[in-house]
């Protein structure tokens, strides 16, 4: 998935050509066979090393390496997907909330945390250390303070998603608004420009590039961050079921669970990636094709 | 405005003169030492005058075009634009880079408009405008085109648009065609040499191209290497209709093109 978007984007903005109209044109004029086309392109690679792994996994089942209670077959792990579907539904629904109302909160804190150090350095010499003081703090020690303090709903998981994701988020916008070109910053003063205005036109928008890498970690830690929360107290949510899974040895469940915190978490990050197609299609990083998490 | 008949330092009285730079002297200082940039620099530069400067790198001059855009402050001296003494950073003029120091996501026509944007210009007038520009300096089916997909000709016109957009009474410009391959430097100096002659803007130029120097400018400022002084001043003397071909072999400009360089050779010893 994550290749679709940058060969989309390799062909329409990226390709050589003379008069500039075409680009919209061609976004515009593409048809779906090409899309799908274009999928395929980039999901069958990672389709065929899934397949190859599934395999192995079947071959050390099926030779009965290990006991059956500890490995489960994946066929045995598929029928517990499509059993329990409904209740792991339910509880999948649950983390995922937890996850983005979590990971738009560590954004929002992170972004404003990020102006404020890059605009003030009396506030920077104050919030950095903490910010990094808080950072190194293992965040599994403070959950069960959170459950004390908060209970068993989902304000702690919100919180530790919020806390573990926060940190990426303050160190890609703070490099994100200090890469700003200081000819552009001149040239802005030379037009008069508000402080805002600089910000709004040219700052924030040249932040982007490595705001968004930073945010494609925080939206997998904020899985991460959830998930922790889960395990020190919480009666629903995948961290939930997967405690209660090992507690009775039910290691399809277990597996099952697993496979939809990944998939919860590759989720999250695919749609930052969708973001990252629709606002910065100009930068190098799109126009290459290169779809990789730098910090 | 008929810059050909205008003689630059018989008509430039101190009341009128667009930028007057009186005894400037800018010392950078760092932790381990101190550079002076330049020194006791003092120029005025007249209504609609082109003024190319020359030296050798680091010699001051993109500081000296800072100072004057109130964008660097002087150590010492200071500088007058239109009349006021220059301690902030002016709008009354257009800047140009020697890297374009474009928007990377903005379209060239979006690029030239940020200008309007931010000086708060009415829309339909800067747009007309801008189209006006596009046209002039031949970007005309590029008005989309991101920076990455121009050239870096392309790039610089765009930059020079940008700089124009708002008809600034002073374009200062910074090695604007530094970056650019011998022949699309050629072609951009005599797009600039026309786009000057047709508006009535006040011009200072930084180079380190003695023929660009010659050919743009009314007057080339030479200045010694660091810390940079004003070395001499000449007049050019060559008709105001430029063609290029004709003025470069031309042994007026030949003459004073070896001039320059004597000059910039002879200094670069004691340097």
């Amino acid at each position: 998935m994550t290749d679709v978007s940058s060969r989309d984007r390799t062909t329409s903005a990226g390709s050589p050509r003379g008069p500039a109209g075409p680009r919209h044109d061609a976004t515009d004029q593409r048809s779906v066979l090409e899309h799908l086309a274009r999928f395929a392109a980039a999901v069958w690679r990672p389709a065929v090393l899934l397949a190859l792994i599934g395999v192995v996994w079947w071959a050390v089942t099926a030779a009965e390496l290990f006991p059956r209670y500890l490995v489960p077959t994946p066929g045995a792990v598929w029928a517990t997907l499509l059993e329990d579907r409904e209740m792991l539904a339910v509880h999948t629904w649950v983390t995922a909330y937890e996850t983005v109302i979590g990971f738009l909160l560590a954004t929002l804190a992170g972004l404003l945390a990020a102006v404020l150090i890059v605009y003030s350095s009396t506030l920077e010499k104050a919030l950095y250390p903490l910010i990094l003081f808080a950072q190194v703090i293992p965040k599994i020690a403070i959950a069960p303070i959170l459950v004390v303090w908060f209970g068993f709903g989902p304000e702690p998981k919100i919180i530790l998603a919020v806390l573990i994701a926060f940190f990426p988020v303050v160190i890609s916008g703070v490099a994100g608004l200090r890469s700003t070109d200081p000819e552009l910053l001149d040239l802005s003063a030379t037009m008069g420009a508000s402080r805002w205005q600089t910000f709004r036109k040219i700052r924030f928008p040249g932040s982007l590039p490595h705001l968004l890498a930073g945010l494609k970690v925080a939206a997998t830690l904020a899985v991460v961050g959830a998930v922790v929360g889960e395990f020190v107290g919480a009666d629903e949510g995948l961290g939930y079921v997967l405690l209660l899974a090992s507690g009775n040895l039910n290691s399809s469940l277990l597996f099952a669970d697993l496979i939809l915190m990944s998939v919860l978490g590759v989720a999250l990050f695919v749609l930052v990636e969708l973001a990252e197609a629709l606002l910065i299609p100009w930068h190098a990083s799109r126009r290459q094709g290169i779809a990789m998490t730098t910090s | 405005m008929q810059p050909q008949t205008a003689m630059p330092r018989n008509s430039a009285q101190p009341a009128t003169a667009t930028i007057e730079i009186r005894n400037l002297t800018c010392t950078f200082t760092s932790k381990r030492q101190s550079t002076t940039a330049l020194q006791d620099v003092s120029l005025t530069v007249a209504p609609g005058e082109f003024v190319t400067i020359v030296g050798p790198s680091g010699c001051g001059k993109s500081t000296l075009l800072k100072i004057i855009a109130g964008l660097v402050q002087p150590s010492e001296g200071e500088v007058m634009l239109l009349g006021n003494a220059v301690r902030e950073p002016q709008r009354d003029i257009g800047f140009a880079f020697q890297r374009a120091a474009l928007l990377e996501w903005r379209g060239a026509r979006a690029n030239i408009l940020l200008q309007a944007e931010m000086r708060g210009m009415d829309k339909d007038a800067a747009a007309a405008r801008a189209d006006h520009l596009i046209e002039l300096t031949g970007l005309s089916g590029f008005e989309d085109a991101l920076p990455h997909e121009l050239s870096g000709g392309m790039q610089q016109r765009v930059a020079l648009c940008r700089a124009l957009l708002h008809e600034p009474p002073v374009l200062l410009m910074d090695e604007p065609f530094g970056a650019l391959d011998a022949l699309t430097r050629e072609h951009m100096n005599v797009e600039m040499h026309r786009l000057w002659r047709e508006t009535s803007t006040t011009v200072v130029l930084v180079t380190h191209s003695i023929a660009e120097a010659v050919y743009l400018g009314q007057r080339v400022v030479v200045m010694t290497p660091r810390p940079g002084r004003i070395h001499e001043v000449y007049d050019v003397d060559l008709p105001a209709e430029r063609d290029y071909g004709t003025t470069m072999s031309s042994p007026a400009f030949e003459t004073l093109a070896r001039n320059i360089r004597g000059l910039l050779g002879a200094s670069g010893h004691h340097g």
